[in-house]
């Protein structure tokens, strides 16, 4: 079905765009409701089809990755939920591939967020990975809430000298002091890991300048493709890896299936994205250089 | 007397902040947590503040018929019934409701506002993208190699055009983010000094 989907795509797109081309070199100016109509279709074409590919995982992403894997079994990883429903698509499935990868190694994990629309979507996180796919995981032990408090910045600040101080208890109002997992965690410069996801502000750039540079703590961002080269500047010190969008959380999670084959029928929405994100770019990439073919005719012809 | 205090405020806070970075001593710790506290109470009351602003902005545009004022309606309605059910009678945040909304109206509005982009951006790149000089034949080359390095099609076959991607990122990339950072970092610095020191006083108002 895949390939089928790939080759009517294909044809449909790329004899569609080669008529665009001559139309276009006979002088005639493109609507852009035609570039609209194109990026549809090749987004939807690659929905219904399931088009999808074979990831090969980056050194910046697998560095992320390593560093989960190269961690002892019970290292204490903070994930912070850093962003809103219009980052989830690009950015949620990196958060869903962090907690699958700790909690299968063993790691204990502390979720919280800065964003207040980011407490919902962990809470979705807990609903739908950690006790359907991990229903052995005991609240308080493997697993923690601490869930959303404002204040920004101000609560990095806080929590890099004292946890307790901006939450006397988690999620539910459990006191962090009868919480197994907060009995060696005074503060953030005692977590291992930790993994902000987001790519607003504040987010991970924020986790690096209060908590990671501060408190020695190793950061590996996951971001929204947008700011990804805006942390750029911090790998390889400052940040260890960075995953950057779709195609970040995709070759994470195809990381993830590699080398624990359980995982080969957990739901990897990244790897089902890049394949209408391609088509996309592939007829973003062709209408760029129908453009300029155009560009260069009309440029002749003004010069004759 | 209305300028001088606010200034002293600025200056010992300021000074405070700058030397206690440097003075690893629990007492120092204990007043900067104590501090930092007070900067989440200020913004808790800003974000009061912030609400009531919408809400006197709304109610006006909706009073006078201003244009566009019936999607003032939808947003105090949106933003009247989300409080309601995110209190703790209702629920709180993990209420029916609450989640629905949540789900099934915001995350669906934001994801497809984002997803537009898509669209201009493919009709942006048609009209802009043209190698009109060499610096924007640069910028478009480059363009096309981490278009390319993103596109899984190639596979291994595109080691060298990955290659080639990471070194944009890493190199040219990294050269002007970082100098640009630390560009923004002394500037913030020199403004800091100015505030500390009283020479910039914008923030006191005109008056």
């Amino acid at each position: 079905m895949t390939n089928i989907g790939v080759i009517i795509s294909m044809v449909f797109i790329f004899g569609g765009l080669l008529a665009i081309m001559i139309y276009s070199l006979r002088g005639k100016d493109i609507d852009r409701r035609i570039i609209f109509l194109f990026v549809f279709i090749s987004v939807a074409t690659s929905v219904i089809f399931n088009v999808e590919f074979k990831e090969y995982p980056t050194v910046i992403v697998k560095k992320v990755f390593d560093k989960i894997e190269s961690l002892p079994p019970g290292s204490k990883v903070l994930i912070s939920f850093d962003f809103d429903p219009a980052m989830k698509p690009e950015v949620f499935p990196m958060a869903n591939a962090f907690v699958r990868h700790c909690l299968v190694k063993g790691h204990k994990i502390y979720l919280m967020t800065i964003w207040a629309t980011g407490q919902a979507l962990m809470n979705e996180t807990v609903e739908t990975v950690i006790k359907e796919e991990f229903p052995d995981a005991v609240y308080g032990e493997d697993y923690v809430t601490l869930g959303f408090k404002a204040g920004g910045v101000g609560v990095l600040n806080v929590i890099i000298t004292d946890f307790r101080k901006m939450y006397p208890t988690d999620e539910h109002g459990t006191s962090l002091d009868s919480i197994p997992l907060f009995a060696e965690v005074k503060s953030a410069k005692d977590l291992d890991l930790v993994l902000p996801i987001g790519g607003g502000q504040p987010g991970p750039k924020e986790w690096i300048l209060f908590i990671g540079d501060p408190g020695d703590v190793p950061i590996a961002p996951g971001l929204a493709a947008v700011v990804a080269p805006l942390i750029y500047p911090y790998y390889p010190k400052q940040a260890i890896g960075l995953l950057g969008g779709v195609k970040g959380a995709a070759e994470y999670e195809s990381l993830l299936r590699q080398v624990y084959p359980q995982f080969q029928d957990v739901p990897a929405p990244a790897l089902r994205m890049m394949g209408p994100q391609t088509m996309a770019h592939i007829v973003i990439m062709a209408f760029i250089v129908i453009g300029n073919i155009t560009y260069f005719r009309s440029r002749r012809r003004g010069a004759e | 007397m209305k300028k001088e205090i606010p200034l002293a405020i600025v200056f010992v806070a300021g000074v405070f902040m700058a030397v206690q970075f440097f003075v690893p001593h629990a007492g120092s710790e204990w007043i900067y947590e104590f501090v930092m506290e007070w900067t989440i109470i200020i913004g808790i009351f800003a974000l009061a503040l912030g609400i009531w602003s919408l809400l006197r902005v709304s109610t006006t545009k909706i009073k006078r018929k201003m244009e566009n004022w019936p999607y003032a309606v939808v947003l105090l309605a949106g933003l009247v019934s989300m409080i309601i059910f995110g209190m703790g009678f209702m629920g709180g945040v993990e209420s029916y409701m609450f989640r629905h909304f949540f789900n099934h109206v915001m995350i669906p509005l934001h994801a497809t506002m984002f997803s537009l982009l898509a669209f201009f951006i493919a009709s942006a790149a048609f009209r802009a993208f043209k190698a009109r000089s060499a610096l924007a034949t640069v910028l478009l080359i480059s363009a096309l190699v981490l278009m390319l390095r993103f596109n899984p099609y190639l596979g291994p076959v595109g080691d060298l055009d990955a290659d080639l991607a990471s070194w944009i990122l890493n190199v040219p990339n990294l050269a002007a983010k970082r100098a640009i950072i630390i560009g923004i970092g002394l500037g913030m610095v020199a403004t800091a000094l100015k505030v500390i020191l009283g020479i910039e006083r914008s923030y006191m108002g005109s008056d």
